[in-house]
């Protein structure tokens, strides 16, 4: 799409940019920078602040001829407005002469900084923002050096208000330039802070209960351009240069935001080098300049004091659990599995890296046993075949495309996704969200398509008769699937979301078969921004599928039949799920690997302690199919290990393979056996591209506080579609609904679970779900249940009380209970429910 | 002046009844453009006839209407009947005492706008009025003057009033705008005007009360009686509020282009107890005060003779200020009405009137020297043409212009604080 360019000057440079283009970023474009407080390029303009005041000349108009006057020499003749303009409001105009520093506008942007100073305490000594201020820095390089303004006069305001758990704002150093409420209002669509009162009153406010409800508030903390608002995890907790920084990617979902983990030494934690928090690292094509408040706010356990610091064996079944060295550890390892004589199992889980996952792959391989993957959600080798392509960025998708959501709550469960495809709505693209129940994202809906529990992928098979007119797929043709399925085929360019709220193993795999189906029969495979993309429950999901490593279609409990050994890495089978304790307790020889002494560890014969992803390097594949790197920001305790070194280390001793020294020699052995690995390695992996808005130069009151990613981009990987023109998709045949449940008790997802990762965080704490029964009102009606009552329910002959909350969001016969809060569900059950008499 | 034209009521005490106004030709004007006239038609005549807005920038009604975008509905009118400048109270005797010629105004500004709903936003502190304009609205919908299918054509139209909830800033027409949509009452950027993205983003004619009461006579008498009234580029008549000290304060329907004098000395009688007259606010605290010479006393009130004596009309409220006031006690009052007023979005008038408000304080109380009246005056200046909307500037340019005119006053308070 070629776009109409407008030339202008701004300080004698010669620039060229679309038109529309802001003069502000115009300037910046040309490497002129203008001072902005309330200007961001991620946000409407609104010319509130003032301080990015310039000059502007038009070509004057002649206003008979309507053409533009020009002198003897032939150049148009300028004419300067009576005042300095808002270079931040202002599309350029062709012909244009921009002053930014010319004497007048130099002036007048010193006098709205020194304005904007008189009521700043300027205690900049004591604030977080000290060091990483735009303001500060203006003030340096703009500001007056006296102050003229008596500092008895100044207004003194409150400076620890509690805007809720996460943010703090401090009203002194306010500058009302509104950003936040913008970004909230504008960006996210939780409107939930504002301004009360006026003038020099004018105070930011939350609306909510609890106070700056939003899954996004951390974001605020980065665009306020002075240290007016903070995080509770951060605030006094360090000075921003006496910070390191480190490239990360997000472990804890499949969106795999970019971010930066900064870390100090300190005394106060007995002098180990402790994160202090977590910034997001720019990348325009997966998390922008944003994270949610999850993947700020919950990077606590990865260096809790809880950790597993020794490897520990058990000598006897159901013995003590003693400490040993890693070499007596690896020799006990290595005779478990010699006497299992191929029949063992790995079982990992979806957080583990690409070469925890290979290296475990290859190593059951070479004992002729296999690795799968603990999730019960399946569809992988679909997105390998029809993910979405290398150039795919959600923020091209607008009108003229469409995006299907399904079987997904993804403000739950994947936050970044919900708000960028949310804003891919705002810009006229269709979106179509089908669930069995309203999510947050119907709001934003141009169809929304509810279904039973259980039957997602038939409803695609509706949408595919629309196109393919197979006889067989009549029944499952509706008007409603007629006309979502005309909106998927007109389309230029169609994502579709995945997910497995309410679906088995099984269930799964049809939806994502179906939606593979429905994709490349109406023509959107292949390409850039077209494809599917699954909504994993783990950051590192796809990556194990990529891996070979994916999950049993009839569970564990299948799995784990006639199994004489067992490694488990980065997975807590038996605290998921206590049934399986007794089936891990069988095998004769169980392995464990992770962080902490779960559940599983107990049941273990040897325990080896693992690094977290923040004590060394990895990569994740995330939901979309880009495979990014992350760095060791926190030198380990000595007692730990890599998951793939530990697993390589045994394989050599086993004579299976030759250890390997680093991850990324893991990564070449995995671009040289998987196709779809080919182009991957480490130096790719770290390859930039000059990315917009510019972030982190010196102007940090630009962009904000995010980071700019210096590390790497990560690389998309190419669908299989665009290689191997052969494959070829055909639905799944669709699955007879035994008989429908009285009532099946469904989990889902919520964002504030009580996993291990997140129940850790120093900050969360209040917002954490609570664990509740969701039920229908009429079927609280029928149950004879109350709301906040307590009820009992069976299911597989087990019983649990819970407290029940009724919600018509509900959709009746099924029941909702959120994911890791208590009850062990990995997929919809039936269940009997009995109130309780009080 | 003979015959009021605006304060109808002078001449026709009851004409704020409904027969009453009917019978003295109330509607027929409506009732003409409904059946015999095109909108254009309306928006032409009120163009020719040199209609400047009353609301205090005088900018042409006909030319504002003009400018709203083809094929775009729907479309809104909304009378401004915010009234908060200080020393203006005319919208509110045209809206007491001639309601109906006022609504009628309304309801034409509406077919010209080709708009089914208006809306009349008063100031909180008109709660009282806003009820009897409501009545008169459900009288006029009985008669069948509002409503659906308006004599016979396809024209429906409601008028619903608008409670303010007291604030100065609201009047300025894009804060008006937010605060009728329930938002905070901050101004926006401009453009795009109301014209063009107005209420709820949809084009919206935004006038004053006695503008829109100008247009029913504009009508029935036409574009030329019209701009033969006033000066040739200030056409027709003009209510100014006359206020301070003087001996006969109140509202006084005039030809733009009467001199001050005639107004203070014919009209409002003079200065009181043998005082003489030292300065004239013309716009309330709107525009730059006016020291009393001979000069400016014999200027004619329209929008261009103000602008070349270096002030403004705004919205015709005339304070007169005699020799026993102090300029510099007369500039602190007003620099604390719009440090009370700002609303705060932009950095120079927010903090800029803070500060001067501080600057007033420290010299009231003796604390300061004439540094500190040079520095008021730059923080001042520091504030002209800076701002997002008028309120600043008004606020500024009060003091600059305080102090350029009246220095010693402020010398003399820096001296012994009065
Ligand atoms: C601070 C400020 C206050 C204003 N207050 C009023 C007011 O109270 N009433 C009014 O009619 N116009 C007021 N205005 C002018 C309006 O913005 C707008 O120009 C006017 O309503 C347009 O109507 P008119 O063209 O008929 O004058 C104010 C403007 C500013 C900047
Ligand atoms: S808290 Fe920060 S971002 Fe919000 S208005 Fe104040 S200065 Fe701006
Ligand atoms: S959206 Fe997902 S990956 Fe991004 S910060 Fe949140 S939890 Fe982490
Ligand atoms: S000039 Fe004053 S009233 Fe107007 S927008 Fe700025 S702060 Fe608000
Ligand atoms: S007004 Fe332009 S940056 Fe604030």
């Amino acid at each position: 799409m070629s776009q109409a360019l407008v030339s202008l000057t701004i300080d004698g440079v010669e620039v060229t940019v679309p038109v529309g283009t802001k003069i502000v970023d115009a300037a910046k474009q040309a490497g002129i920078e203008i001072p902005v407080f309330c200007y961001h390029p991620k946000l409407e303009s609104v010319g509130m602040c003032r301080q990015c005041l310039v000059e502007i000349g038009r070509p004057k108009i002649d206003r008979s001829t309507r053409k533009i006057v020009r002198d003897k020499n032939g150049d148009p003749v300028i004419e300067f407005g009576p005042k300095l303009e808002t270079s931040c409001t202002t599309p350029v105009g062709e012909g244009w002469v921009v002053l930014v520093n010319s004497e007048r506008a130099i002036e007048g942007r010193r006098q709205v900084i020194e304005l904007i100073l008189t009521s700043h305490p300027l205690d900049c000594p004591i604030c977080d923002k000290g060091g990483e201020c735009p303001l500060q820095n203006m003030t340096m390089a703009h500001g007056p050096g006296k102050s003229r303004f008596l500092y008895e006069d100044k207004m003194h305001l409150a400076k620890h208000v509690p805007l809720g758990d996460l943010i703090f704002l401090d009203r002194e150093r306010c500058i009302q330039c509104a950003r936040c409420i913008r970004f909230q209002t504008e960006i996210v669509d939780d409107p939930v802070i504002a301004f009360s009162e006026r003038g020099r009153k004018l105070e930011i406010v939350t609306l909510s209960e609890p106070g700056f409800a939003s899954y996004f508030s951390g974001n605020t903390t980065d665009i306020c351009p002075v240290g007016a608002l903070t995080t509770a995890d951060f605030r006094f907790g360090a000075r921003p240069w006496e910070l390191n920084a480190t490239a990360s990617i997000c472990p804890h979902c499949a969106v795999g935001c970019n971010t930066m983990l900064n870390t100090r030494r300190e005394a106060r934690s007995q002098g180990r080098v402790v994160i202090k928090r977590v910034m997001p690292r720019q990348n325009e094509a997966v998390n922008e300049i944003w994270l949610c408040d999850k993947g700020r706010f919950a990077h606590h356990f990865a260096s809790s004091e809880e950790r597993l610091a020794r490897p520990v064996i058990k000598l006897k079944r159901r013995g003590r659990l003693t400490a040993t060295t890693w070499e007596n550890a690896v020799k006990f390892v290595v005779e478990g599995l010699q006497a299992a004589h191929g029949a063992v199992l790995g079982i990992a889980g979806g957080r583990a890296s690409n070469e925890d996952l290979y290296a475990l792959h290859r190593l059951m391989d070479g004992l002729g046993g296999r690795a799968v993957l603990h999730d019960q959600m399946a569809g992988g080798e679909f997105v390998q075949q029809a993910g979405v392509g290398p150039g795919t960025n959600l923020a091209d998708l607008g009108s003229g495309d469409c995006i299907l959501v399904v079987a997904s709550d993804l403000h739950e469960e994947a936050p970044i996704w919900w708000l960028r495809v949310k804003q891919a709505a705002e810009r006229g693209a269709k979106l179509i969200v089908a669930n069995a129940r309203p999510t947050r994202l119907d709001a934003h809906a141009t169809h929304i398509l509810r279904y039973d529990y259980g039957v997602a992928a038939h409803m695609i098979l509706g949408m595919l008769h629309e196109i393919n007119h197979q006889k067989e797929l009549d029944q499952y043709a509706s008007a409603e699937t007629k006309k979502v399925a005309k909106v998927v085929s007109k389309a230029n360019n169609v994502v579709v979301f995945y997910g497995s709220e309410g679906l088995d193993y099984a269930a799964s795999h049809d939806l994502a078969q179906n939606c593979a189906t429905l994709l490349a029969a109406s023509g959107h495979v292949g390409r850039a921004n077209n494809g599917l993309v699954a909504v994993w429950t783990h950051s590192n999901t796809q990556g194990a599928w990529d891996m070979g490593v994916h999950p049993e279609p009839g569970g564990l409990a299948a799995a784990l039949k006639g199994q004489k050994a067992a490694y488990v890495v980065a997975a807590d089978p038996a605290g998921d799920e206590p049934l399986l304790t007794s089936l891990l307790e069988q095998v004769d020889f169980l392995i464990v690997q992770g962080l902490f002494l779960t559940e599983t560890a107990l049941a273990a014969d040897v325990v080896l302690p693992a690094q977290s992803f923040v004590e060394r390097d990895g990569t994740y594949t995330n939901g979309m199919r880009r495979v990014q790197r992350f760095f060791p920001a926190i030198a380990p305790n000595e007692g730990m290990r890599a998951d793939w070194e530990i697993l390589s280390a045994v394989a050599a001793a086993m004579g299976i393979d030759s250890a390997r020294p680093s991850a990324a020699a893991v990564m070449q052995d995995i671009a040289a056996k998987n196709r779809d690995y080919s182009e991957v390695n480490y130096p790719a992996l770290s390859r930039n591209a000059s990315q917009w808005p510019h972030v982190g130069g010196k102007d940090i009151y630009f962009g904000g506080t995010a980071h700019p990613n210096h590390q790497g981009l990560g690389v998309q990987l190419t669908p299989r579609v665009e290689r191997q023109k052969d494959i070829s998709f055909d639905w799944a045949a669709p699955r007879k609904i035994a008989h429908k449940p009285r009532y099946l008790m469904v989990p889902i997802t919520k964002l504030y679970d009580r996993g291990t990762t997140v129940v850790q965080s120093q900050v969360l704490g209040p917002r954490l779900e609570i664990l509740r029964l969701y039920v229908n009102p009429e079927d609280a009606e029928r149950l004879g249940m109350i709301d906040e009552g307590e009820v009992e329910v069976q299911w597989d002959g087990r019983k649990q009380r819970l407290r029940s909350v009724i919600d018509e969001h509900v959709p009746s016969g099924a029941v909702l209970v959120p994911r890791s809060l208590g009850v062990p569900l990995a997929t919809a059950v039936d269940v009997k429910i009995r109130p309780i008499a009080l | 002046m003979a015959e009021h034209i605006l304060l109808r009521h002078r001449d026709i005490p009851d004409i704020h009844e409904l027969d009453v106004y009917l019978s003295n030709g109330g509607f027929d004007a409506l009732k003409l453009v409904v059946q015999k006239k095109t909108p254009q038609d309306v928006i032409d005549i009120v163009r020719e006839s040199g209609l400047r807005g009353r609301g205090g920038a005088g900018f042409p009604a006909g030319v504002k209407w003009g400018f709203l975008p083809q094929g775009v509905f729907p479309r809104y009118v909304v009378a401004n009947a915010d009234e908060s400048e200080p020393g203006t109270f005319k919208d509110r005797e045209i809206m007491e005492r001639n309601p109906f010629q006022f609504l009628e105004g309304v309801a034409i500004c509406s077919y010209a706008a080709q708009a089914k709903l208006a809306y009349i936003y008063c100031r909180g502190e008109f709660w009282d009025l806003a009820h009897e304009l409501e009545s008169h609205i459900a009288e006029l919908r009985k008669e069948k003057l509002l409503g659906r299918k308006l004599f016979g054509k396809d024209f429906s139209l409601d008028i619903r009033v608008h409670l303010g909830a007291g604030a100065y800033i609201c009047g300025e027409e894009t804060a008006l705008l937010e605060s009728m949509e329930g938002k905070l009452g901050q101004p926006r950027l401009r453009p795009p005007f109301p014209a063009a993205e107005g209420l709820y983003g949809q084009p919206t004619v935004v006038n004053n009360v006695e503008t829109l009461t100008n247009v029913p006579p504009i009508i029935n008498r036409g574009a030329n009686w019209y701009n033969s009234i006033g000066t040739k580029e200030s056409t027709g008549p003009k209510v100014f509020s006359l206020s301070g000290n003087v001996e006969r304060p109140g509202n006084y329907e005039l030809p733009l282009g009467t001199t001050f004098r005639k107004l203070i000395f014919e009209h409002g009688g003079g200065i009181p107890n043998g005082r003489s007259i030292k300065a004239i606010l013309p716009a309330g605290a709107s525009a730059p005060i006016l020291p009393a010479t001979k000069k400016v006393l014999d200027t004619g009130m329209d929008y261009e003779s103000l602008r070349k004596i270096g002030s403004d009309l705004g919205s015709g409220s005339v304070i007169v200020v005699d020799d026993s006031v102090n300029i510099a006690w007369l500039a602190q009052k007003i620099t604390s009405f719009f440090k009370h007023e700002s609303c705060g979005k932009c950095t120079p008038c927010r903090e800029g009137t803070y500060w001067m408000s501080r600057i007033f304080e420290n010299l009231e109380n003796g604390k300061a020297t004439s540094e500190d009246i040079d520095l008021l005056d730059s923080v001042a200046q520091s504030i002209v043409g800076k701002c997002l909307c008028a309120l600043g500037d008004f606020a500024a340019a009060q003091v600059v212009s305080d102090i350029a005119r009246f220095r010693s006053d402020f010398d003399a308070r820096a001296k012994d604080g009065k």
